[in-house]
């Protein structure tokens, strides 16, 4: 199994990967630009998600909105920012395959004259309001905002959230717009995907001809970050408006592709995804103290985070939902999965890399993998390598993870009661801060 | 070769591209089964469907539906919970049971050389469900605590009070979840009398995407199918939706308060259209206009011209009976009258002073055809288009005929959809949001507006 690619440099620095699927008469485009909100700096968070807002209003040659011509191309358009990167794509009929290259290039190459600050104050208010939306607004919002602040010190670029502080984004300005632009979208810094109904050597002219004349842009000087400095457990609590109290417990854990990333992977599917894991029979199906656990392992270029999270059923129970958590996994740092749990989990991990590759386009689509391979390992051919991760996994290696990482109590544990209820919380919590 | 960058390239001519073609045949089992072929990946996608929906729910039993749904894989056959879960997980399987106000859907993506082990669990699943009594007191508590959650969320609370005014004495005035008050009231016994009654082999649908030829696939079907029971001689229940008539909203707006919420969560809407409405298509691109698309009035509006909101969006709702057209976005908490306002202008605007141009009336009709092949990639998205055609019972050439339809819409049908269905006299708008902070903008609107707990809001 492979998804099977061409993959050329342009003079300019551009990468342009093409992968040949012709089942439907549609392409994928999709651009990564190697910069994401670790690229700010304090003070000014929340940049790298504002400017992809603003990727959608108009270029030099077409200072009218990016969405009405390629919608009435029949295309599906979306864009995502996240710590490491930013990514824009395109689904579109054959036949506009060149209007969304010509469109994806002139704001490459043409976007400063046509960024004004009307179109930055209002794209200011859609993000303050899409905070709103998602932070403010929503049950349990803040959870992820707080981990970061418990987890990393002041400073470092996997503190603050990608949408960034609300003083921060107010403070930001069109001229910084313009200078972020400039260093980190040009053809040296991003990398370009074709899938689906176009053959490699189209699919190169194409992109020569459209990217071609864009000229390369300054190297990006990527700052190393230093490794988060041990430092005691602790526990936090939130209040907000919910009923329910939940409890996270997070970890420091490997970084994306490092050694033991598959495994954590694997063991946040043991310990608490889907009904057969450990933590859904023992606290939701037994003991029906918890409405919901669930595991992630969240791997990213300068580190990784192993989240375990579990919504209780009652007002009382998050100390003892905690503790089922911490003899579980101390169980496995023991004695590693069974054989037969850990080959089903592997069974699904398979299974999975198989039906991602359904689809062109899109977020996790066939043209989103190869750029994020072609980033993130510098090849698109990435694939196998990494199912081969999980088909090598065994029993030694995922207690190995486990007691290399989780040997010491939760670095975070955060929990999240309703107002005035902080004496809900796991004791010794102190006040988390998310502003 | 350089880039005229001039003018934007032009968009060549349509490609053709083939429909996905079905074949039918009733099993012994009395299953209606569907097959597809779809090459590409070795995955196998299955759906069944069952005229199960929560607006089948029996008075005063609101929820039971959904219950029942959500026991099926809770054990099934020979199978306790557990045990049926590690079976799925050894083939790779997903489960996906989605209970709707018209009908409940339980989905299946497996693995090509898995399909027929994952269909007999399925065939399990769907019509030999355990709804053993200790795992039904389980569910029920894990789905009322659902619904104390759903408190807590804004736009959850929006939709439900929106439903509830709109849809009052009506099956689908309720969620799938239903109410505190008819989970406490349901048993285990209504649970099992529920499933016995629509969860019939010659009430299903099951349709089957995957590259098996169709006699093979059906063969498939049949093998996996052969140990259920023998169809019942009682007719399948009615799939329609009967219910009183309902009464035109009032203009009014509905305030259910949020403290100190940084957001309103609006809803403004009205009872639409059914599925198998004459003007469909024309709705569709009426709609395109108005609030269906990122380039949509309503929302080129309120986000790109005003900035009041991240998003804002109008849809219909095409069920079995006539379901409901709502227009929704959450807005910043001083903006709330302001965008009330101008979601009014807009759905006044398109059948009145300010019909669709030439332009806009394009963008719509492409957007909503050129796109279309997009929508047929994956097994499980041709499926779910099955699934339609077997629920609604629409006509075979439905897809065939979508894209020259929709074409053939124009400007003057656009303006008589809007007029028909865009109008704010007959709207009820909900607001879940600051209601001290809202209030005096509200009343500058000049509409009658109430305040109400979410309870009252929900008429119980």
């Amino acid at each position: 199994m492979a998804v099977d690619f061409a993959k050329r440099t342009l003079e300019n620095g551009l990468d342009v990967i093409v992968h040949e699927d012709h089942a439907l008469p549609i392409v994928a485009v999709n651009i990564w630009y190697h910069v994401g909100s670790k690229d700010e700096r304090p003070g000014r968070t929340g940049f790298a998600h504002l400017f992809e807002h603003l990727m959608f209003e108009g270029s030099a040659h077409h200072d009218r909105g990016y969405f009405p011509p390629l919608q009435e191309a029949g295309a599906s358009i979306n864009g995502s920012t996240n710590a490491d990167r930013t990514n824009y794509w395109e689904v579109v009929p054959t036949q506009a395959l060149d209007l969304a290259l010509w469109m994806e290039s002139d704001r490459m190459g043409w976007l400063l004259p046509a960024l004004t600050q009307e179109k930055f104050d209002n794209q200011r208010e859609v993000v303050l309001n899409e905070r709103r939306q998602n932070y403010e607004n929503r049950p349990y919002g803040f959870a992820q905002v707080a981990l970061a602040r418990a987890l990393y010190p002041e400073g470092h670029p996997y503190r603050w959230p990608t949408i960034g502080e609300v003083d921060d984004l107010r403070a930001a300005t069109v001229a910084e717009a313009h200078e972020f632009f400039r260093r980190y979208y040009h053809p040296g810094n991003a990398s370009l995907a074709l899938a689906g109904d176009v053959t490699a050597d189209e699919g190169f002219a194409l992109a020569e001809r459209y990217f071609g004349g864009i000229p390369r842009g300054p190297h990006v000087q990527r700052p190393a970050i230093a490794p988060v400095p041990a430092a005691a457990p602790a526990r936090w609590v939130l209040e907000d408006r919910i009923e329910y109290p939940r409890v996270h417990l997070a970890w420091h854990s490997p970084r994306l592709f490092a050694e033991g990333d598959a495994e954590f992977d694997l063991l946040g599917d043991i310990l608490a995804n889907g009904k057969t894991s450990r933590l859904y029979r023992t606290l939701v199906h037994e003991r029906r103290i918890a409405l919901d656990v669930v595991a992630s392992q969240s791997s990213r270029e300068a580190g990784g985070v192993f989240q375990v999270v579990s919504t209780a059923a009652g007002p009382e129970s998050l100390t003892a939902i905690h503790d089922a958590m911490c003899d579980e996994i101390s169980r496995l740092s023991d004695d590693g999965p069974g054989e037969d749990e850990l080959a089903r989990v592997m069974v699904q991990a398979e299974a999975n890399f198989v039906y991602r590759i359904q689809t062109i386009g899109g977020f996790s689509g066939k043209s989103d993998q190869l750029n994020a391979y072609n980033v993130f390992l510098g090849s698109p051919g990435g694939f196998d390598r990494d199912l081969d991760r999980y088909r090598r996994a065994t029993r030694e290696s995922v207690r190995e993870a486990a007691r290399r990482f989780l040997s010491l109590p939760a670095r975070a544990a955060l929990s999240i009661v309703a107002q005035g209820r902080a004496d809900l919380a796991l004791p010794g919590s102190l006040p988390a801060s998310v502003q | 070769m350089s880039v005229d960058r001039s003018r934007l390239p032009p968009v060549g001519p349509d490609r053709l591209f083939h429909l996905p073609r079905h074949v039918k045949q009733r099993l012994p089992s009395g299953i209606d089964a569907w097959s597809v072929q779809h090459h590409g990946v070795p995955v196998f996608a299955a759906m069944l469907l069952l005229p199960a929906g929560s607006s089948h729910d029996p008075a005063g039993l609101a929820g039971l539906a959904a219950t029942t749904a959500d026991l099926l894989d809770e054990g099934a056959g020979e199978r306790d919970a557990l045990a049926l879960h590690d079976a799925l997980a050894r083939l790779g399987a997903h489960l996906a049971i989605m209970c709707t106000p018209d009908a409940t859907v339980v989905g299946l993506l497996t693995l090509s050389r898995h399909a027929e082990a994952a269909l007999r669990l399925l065939g399990d699943v769907c019509f030999r469900p355990r709804l053993a009594a200790d795992d039904f007191q389980r569910v029920r508590a894990l789905r009322r605590n659902r619904l104390v959650q759903m408190r807590d969320a804004a736009s959850a609370t929006a939709d439900r009070v929106l439903l509830a005014r709109l849809f009052a004495g009506h099956p689908y005035a309720h969620l799938p979840i239903g109410t505190e008050a008819s989970l406490d009231r349901l048993r285990v016994e209504d649970v099992a009398a529920f499933h016995a009654h629509a969860y019939r082999p010659e009430a299903a649908t099951l349709v089957m995407v995957g590259d098996r030829p169709h006699a093979a696939a059906i063969a498939m079907a049949e093998r996996a199918t052969e140990a259920l029971p023998a169809p019942s001689r009682v007719p399948p229940a009615p799939r329609t939706v009967a219910g009183p008539v309902l009464a035109r909203p009032h203009h009014a707006i509905i305030v259910v308060d949020r403290a100190s919420a940084q957001q309103s969560e609006l809803r403004v809407g009205r009872i639409g259209v059914a599925r198998d409405t004459p003007d469909y298509h024309r709705l569709l691109v009426a709609n395109a206009v108005l609030g269906g698309q990122f380039t949509s009035r309503i929302n080129m509006n309120l986000r790109e011209r005003r900035g009041y909101t991240y998003g804002a969006r109008s849809y219909f709702e095409f069920r079995a009976a006539p379901g409901p057209f709502v227009v929704q976005a959450a807005v910043q908490t001083d903006a709330s009258g302001a965008a009330l306002h101008e979601v009014f202008a807009e759905l006044e605007g398109l059948g009145g002073r300010h019909p669709v141009t030439p332009e806009e009336l394009e963008l719509a009709r492409q957007g909503l055809t050129r796109g279309y092949a997009r929508g047929f990639e994956t097994a499980e998205q041709i499926a779910r288009a099955m699934v339609q055609l077997a629920q609604h019972r629409l006509p075979d050439d439905t897809f065939d005929v979508f894209i020259e339809r929709v074409r053939a819409v124009d400007g003057a049908q656009v303006t008589e959809a809007a007029r028909q269905h865009f109008v704010p006299a007959e709207m009820l708008s909900v607001l879940v949001g600051d209601q001290q902070r809202v209030g005096p903008a509200l009343d500058a609107l000049k509409l009658p507006w109430r305040a109400m707990t979410l309870d009252e809001a929900l008429g119980s």
